[in-house]
């Protein structure tokens, strides 16, 4: 074959391996040309009847020619290779808008949550939880908390009896109390729980949640519930509240204390003070009962109300949607 | 205790505002409430006088008055029924703007032209409540036509409305709370002089104490003559007002004036219905007595009465008796002043529900060395007042059973060890002087007695308190938190509340918080009540069992929601049940409607027993709590009898679960299905510790069994038997299929069940995996009558 012959057979393949269309054209093209019974492998068959110094010439040509159509074609390969992957993946496209299969969602109880955060705020700095029953003894809800028989202070609560002269605690103070019969100073603790209250208004549900917090060790001073009380309030809110304590009375504390945050209306300007929890440094009388003595150890106590600081926190307007348990309120927290 | 700033004036020289002293004094432990501003809205009201009044031509109700007291006379059309003439009233004038915010402009009603409106003492905010139907306010002959109220009435005032803690009874009085500002803003002292009054006749009465411990003091003084239908002076009645107290009438105003003004709680008896002299003493079991109140009671020894040498006339410090009482007819009079023991008086107002301003103060404590200058005070007011002539005074005293303040020992350390403060005995002692504290001060011991109006005061704390609250709270230093550590680490295997809530509501469930007492009216499909504890003073019968249970806080949460609209509810609650015992916490759980939300590529089951079920083995099996193992067992009430069962962990039973019984969940009002558990947390408070177990390097096999069983075996028996004698290279086995119908005869089930074989030393060959297959199926085959299904 002469080289123009050559130079036609080879431009003829390259076509045809431009135009295959698909894989399998493409391998037909091969087979054409390169196969067995192929054109370009005829050709290099062809050689053998040539003499020495034309087989060595034509032969060249032929491999060169070769050697550019098997490029020519695994490179029109990969390109119908990639363009078929695109293909195939192109077919598998989804809207990826249309929704998920999404489970069920919860949520928390706001009153949980806010528990859940007051308890992990005073674990960090120590405090261990302790409970306590939510039916309790007249010892120790009100007696052993320097609250005698008939004392006026215990109208300040209106308890729940039941027939057999237990009652509803109605704090959970009396955790302070059972703590203190098991356990020596030094005691740092705090009592989240459920309490009652014979009371039902727009301010007021029958039961609702505290979280009681003891400390007694030698040398507690007021100054060291100021401290706390300061820090827990601003961690509390992530701001950097005005707290100021107020006297007050409690029979088991003294000094008593109540305390109120400087909040802040919508536009951030200053507002009214609102009372957010009551404390005080223990009352002797309660160590004594309880068999720690108060010329060694003091403490303080300092009890909260979760519904206030969690209508607080989450901009809840009434205190009776706790227990509407509405999914659509609930579902607000999450 | 409210408290008008003008009567404190008179007692204590300040010169603080309403707003300024209401801060100081809330600052100290007083909180103040509210402060009222009396002038406010009654700028433009006059005295004015009717001069005439004609019936409206064109209306039954009103009149057509003309007015004087204004710049010119009015003519003013009004509806109260005593508009007539000569009646001197409050005219709020043209341009006024009421209390209430209305503006008085000129009007027409009914075609007659209206230059003002004449008030009454509601329309004011004078009056108790809306007795604007009792007409205008009648204002006194001799009140200045044309003078404004606000000067006549003294209206520039403000009233402080103080919510007083039980401790401080000795601020229950305009003395006690002036004495409290002059300690806390420096200002001088000056009560008013109040004069012995001496007898003007002999009538000395006879007066014996009985029961001394109750009452070591009793006073009592005869005022004969006393004129009853006097009236009583506006300025008192004003005062009375602005403590809340309506005027009645002179003796009772005067008794309540001393009340309010010293503290003293007095009474007042016709002295022609006392039989004999006055007795104190406790009250016979059979005796009673009828209340000014109208109420009549039966009394006990544990009541202490003030009796004649017949009958008891008044229940001591709480309220007087009916027949005794001072009437339009009464000429003489006698007055008491004693002091009641708090102990005595404790509870006993509160047993009657008889909450008075004279029980408040004995139960809480009352100044003991009062009576005498109360006694002296009322006297001298009833004279100004109604006139007669006084008796001397009778007086009983048990010096021994009155309480008398003892000094107390106080150290400067122990006040700075309590306050965290490095406060100087004399700042101490400043603090105690000015409260009316006589002070010993030596080197850093101070010996310290209250007066005996402090009936508060008994311990060094007490001491301590008064002179952080003197300091003022705000002034006392702050240390932040600081402490020995010790880290007191939660076990381990202890499963929190906290880890099962954040599971749950990662499964999508809702917490909820029910109510903890449910209605005693709630019964058992059977009729059967609810057992439990029922609270003896419940606000209502809907809120007076304590849950033994969840679940019926659980359902009526359900069932509000689906009112609500919501069908599909996943819910849980974490509380207290209670039993006669014991209470116990628990986790109740529900689902109800579609077993996973709405999707276009799912299908919407609804839930069924096995979704609930699935849940709770994947929050124990997610904890590592168990072995966890359920039975059939019908026999809760509230659950369908076939499709119930008792959850038990390490072979404790812990639990239920089930679909809720149909006729629960019609009365619920509850239409789709509903699944329920409840479980005991303290019986799945402990996990087990992770423990490793060498991994086999081997592969596993697998068989595939299909068992034909009768319809009745339980699968979960099947199971056990299953690796019970398949041995240890069994390594787990899978119930794949269930198949009733077609094929498999009627009353049988075919069970698809895998098997995976694994060896931890070898690969098994297939010759193994046949062993540990046939084994089981000849178990099954003996035991069950199993057969491979063909």
């Amino acid at each position: 074959m002469d080289a123009k012959a050559l130079q036609a057979l080879i431009e003829k393949a390259l076509s045809a391996v431009a135009e295959a269309a698909d894989l399998a054209s493409l391998e037909a093209v091969r087979v054409a040309y390169l196969g067995k019974k192929g054109e370009l492998t005829a050709q290099l068959k062809a050689l053998g009847g040539l003499d020495p110094e034309q087989r060595r010439t034509v032969g060249g040509a032929i491999n060169q020619a070769k050697t550019q159509l098997v490029e020519a074609l695994n490179a029109k390969e990969e390109t119908l290779r990639a363009a078929a992957l695109a293909e195939a993946l192109a077919h598998d496209r989804v809207d990826v808008t249309l929704p998920g299969r999404v489970n069920a969602l919860g949520g928390q109880h706001p009153v949980s949550r806010t528990l859940d955060r007051i308890i992990d705020l005073f674990t960090r700095l120590g405090f261990q939880t302790a409970t306590g029953p939510e039916i309790e003894t007249d010892y120790y809800n009100f007696e052993a908390l320097n609250f005698p028989a008939h004392h006026p202070a215990r109208a300040m609560h209106d308890t729940f009896y039941l027939p057999d002269g237990r009652l509803l605690r109605t704090h959970t103070s009396p955790v302070q109390i059972r703590v203190l019969e098991k356990q020596a100073p030094p005691v740092r603790i705090i009592a989240p729980g459920r309490v009652y209250r014979a009371d039902s208004d727009q301010t007021h549900t029958p039961q609702f949640h505290q979280v009681e917090g003891l400390v007694v060790d030698r040398d507690i001073t007021f100054a060291d519930l100021k401290g706390l009380l300061t820090e827990f309030v601003n961690a509390f809110f992530e701001q950097d509240l005005e707290i100021r304590l107020r006297p007050s009375y409690f029979p088991f504390t003294e000094p008593s204390a109540e305390v109120d945050v400087r909040w802040h209306d919508e536009s951030g300007n200053p507002s009214g003070w609102l009372e957010v929890l009551g404390c005080g440094m223990v009352h002797p009388n309660v160590l004594t009962q309880c068999g720690v003595d108060p010329e060694q150890y003091s403490g303080y106590a300092f009890g909260l109300g979760v519904e206030r600081f969690a209508m607080l926190r989450y901009q809840v307007n009434d205190l009776r949607l706790f227990y509407d348990n509405d999914l659509r309120f609930l579902a607000q927290f999450r | 205790m409210k408290a008008s700033l003008q009567w404190l004036k008179e007692w204590v020289e300040f010169d603080l505002d309403g707003q300024a002293l209401a801060q100081t004094l809330t600052m100290a432990g007083l909180e103040v409430d509210e402060v009222l501003d009396l002038a406010s809205g009654l700028k433009g009201i006059v005295i004015a006088e009717i001069q005439s009044a004609q019936q409206h031509p064109d209306a039954d109700r009103l009149r057509v008055c003309e007015v004087s007291g204004d710049a010119v006379p009015r003519t003013i059309v009004c509806g109260a029924p005593n508009a007539a003439s000569g009646l001197k009233a409050p005219l709020a004038t043209l341009g006024t703007t009421m209390p209430n915010g209305m503006k008085i402009k000129p009007a027409k009603l009914r075609g007659v032209a209206s230059e003002g409106m004449l008030c009454s003492a509601a329309e004011l905010g004078l009056g108790e409540g809306g007795d604007a139907a009792a007409g205008l306010m009648a204002l006194p002959n001799d009140a200045p036509v044309g003078k404004s109220l606000l000067d006549y009435l003294q209206l520039h005032d403000f009233v402080l409305d103080i919510d007083l803690t039980p401790n401080r009874a000795d601020c229950l009085s305009i003395k006690g709370i002036a004495q409290e500002i002059a300690a806390l803003t420096g200002a001088a002292f000056n009560p008013p002089q109040i004069p012995e009054v001496p007898a003007a006749s002999d009538r000395a009465l006879d007066v014996s104490i009985i029961a001394d411990a109750d009452c070591p003091r009793y006073l009592a003084r005869a005022i004969e003559g006393v004129n009853v239908k006097a009236s009583t002076p506006i300025w008192m009645a004003e005062r009375l007002r602005r403590s809340g107290v309506r005027p009645l009438g002179p003796i009772v105003d005067v008794t309540n004036y001393v009340l309010l003004e010293l503290g003293q709680p007095m009474h007042a008896f016709d002295m022609a219905k006392i039989n004999g002299g006055i007795q104190v003493r406790r009250a016979q079991a059979d005796e009673s007595i009828t209340l000014l109140d109208g109420q009549t009671i039966d009394l006990d020894p544990e009541c202490l009465v003030i009796a004649d040498h017949q009958t008891p006339i008044a229940l001591a410090g709480i309220m007087g008796g009916l027949e005794s009482a001072v009437g339009d007819e009464t000429a003489d009079i006698v007055l008491e002043s004693a002091w009641f023991s708090p102990e005595v008086m404790a509870g006993r107002s509160r047993r009657f529900g008889l909450s008075t301003e004279s029980s408040h103060r004995f139960e809480r404590g009352v100044d003991p060395d009062l009576q005498r200058q109360a006694m002296e005070r009322a006297t001298e007011l009833v004279l100004s007042i109604a006139g007669g002539e006084p008796g001397p005074i009778t007086e009983v005293l048990n010096d021994a059973h009155l309480p008398k303040n003892t000094p107390i020992e106080l150290s400067v350390s122990a006040v700075n060890r309590l306050l965290g403060t490095q406060l100087q005995s004399a700042q101490i002692e400043r603090a105690l002087s000015g409260l009316g504290m006589s002070v010993d001060l030596k080197g850093e011991q101070l010996k310290v007695i209250a007066p005996n109006r402090r009936r508060d005061i008994a311990l060094p704390v007490d001491l301590i308190e008064e002179v952080a609250r003197v300091i003022g709270y705000d002034a006392l230093p702050s240390h932040a938190p600081a402490g020995e550590l010790s880290l007191n680490a939660p076990p381990e295997n202890v499963v929190s509340e906290q880890r099962l809530r954040t599971q749950l509501v990662a499964r999508g469930f809702h917490e909820v918080m029910a109510w903890s007492f449910i209605g005693t009216d709630i019964k058992n499909p059977d009729g059967s009540s609810v057992e439990g504890l029922v609270l003896a003073n419940p606000l209502s019968q809907e809120q007076a069992l304590m849950r033994p249970s969840l679940l019926p806080g659980l359902l009526e949460v359900v069932s509000r929601n689906t009112r609500y609209g919501h069908q599909d509810q996943r819910i849980f609650e974490l509380g207290h049940c209670f039993d006669h015992q014991s209470e116990s916490l628990k986790l109740g759980l529900v689902l109800t409607g579609l077993r996973a939300p709405e999707h276009f590529d799912a299908p919407s089951d609804p839930v069924d027993f096995f979704d609930l079920k699935g849940e709770i083995e994947h929050l124990l099996g997610s904890n590592q709590i168990g072995p966890v193992s359920f039975q059939a067992q019908p026999g809760h009430p509230w659950i369908h009898p076939a499709q119930a069962a008792v959850i038990s962990v390490n072979e404790q039973a812990v639990g239920y679960v089930g679909r809720l019984h149909p006729q629960i969940a019609e009365r619920y009002d509850l239409k789709k299905s509903v699944i329920v558990a409840e479980l005991d947390v303290g019986g799945i408070a402990h996990c087990a510790m992770p423990s490793h177990q060498p991994i086999s390097r081997f592969p596993a096999s697998r068989r595939d069994l299909a068992l034909v069983v009768r319809e009745d075996i339980e699968a979960g028996k099947l199971l056990d038997a299953i690796h019970l004698v398949a041995g240890d290279q069994l390594e787990k086995c899978v119930l794949f299929d269930l198949y009733q119908g077609e094929g498999i005869e009627k009353g049988f089930k075919s069970l698809g069940i895998g098997l995976i074989i694994r060896d931890n030393s070898r690969t098994l060959t297939d010759e193994d995996v046949d062993a540990v297959s046939k084994v089981v199926v000849e178990h099954l085959t003996q035991t069950f009558d199993a057969r491979l299904r063909g």
